[in-house]
């Protein structure tokens, strides 16, 4: 009887975070280089107000990071993306 | 040292259909005195600008791909800015893995034709 008070039940069952795994989606679909012509790819990386999503939250490793800033800098130049705005997506 | 470019300028929507391909053709003769060889050409037409640049809201897009000389560019983007029809340009120099995706890009686009045809 002891045994069954000192177990906790729970109404609900208790939600056990399994985080995914981040991962790279240039390494793993081994993509060797990021177009600047192709806006609509490029937006998956900003967020609504057009800034570049930090690589804590794309998972994109450095590298590819690197080359993701400057495809969507140069798709800025040529005025394919805003460089400030409001409801991008 | 000849290297693999790619330049994609911006002209005024104010140019008429003949206007734009003049001073298409005008870029077509400064590369080919400067002795550089087209690789690839295209016309993405009447675009709209993502923001206003001098006032305008929209853009003809021309890219183009070229094998040149590295002196070449300098020369190129010169002209660009004496051109008042050009708002925008960009030159990118390619290395071998966006040569790769340019030409696998190229060769896919034909395909779509064909079946379509």
């Amino acid at each position: 009887m002891s045994a069954a008070n000192s177990e906790i039940r729970y109404l609900t069952p208790i939600n056990v975070d399994v985080k995914k795994k981040k991962y790279c989606r240039f390494k793993k679909n081994k993509i060797k280089y990021i177009d600047y012509k192709d806006p609509e790819f490029l937006k998956k990386f900003l967020n609504e107000q057009g800034k570049i999503l930090p690589r804590r939250l794309t998972g994109t490793s450095l590298k590819y990071q690197r080359k993701v800033a400057t495809a969507i800098k140069r798709a800025r130049h040529l005025a394919l993306l805003p460089y400030v705005t409001d409801l991008l997506k | 040292m000849t290297n693999q470019y790619e330049t994609v300028f911006i002209m005024t929507p104010v140019l008429s259909e003949d206007q734009m391909k003049e001073a298409v053709s005008k870029f077509h003769k400064l590369l080919a005195e400067k002795g550089a060889e087209i690789v690839f050409e295209n016309n993405w037409g009447l675009k709209k600008l993502a923001y206003p640049i001098q006032k305008k809201s929209t853009g003809f897009y021309y890219l183009i791909e070229f094998k040149a000389d590295s002196t070449t560019v300098k020369d190129l983007e010169i002209a660009y800015k004496r051109d008042e029809r050009i708002l925008r340009f960009l030159t990118i120099k390619l290395d071998k893995h966006s040569m790769a995706y340019n030409e696998k890009k190229r060769s896919d686009k034909p395909k779509v034709q064909k079946t379509e045809a």
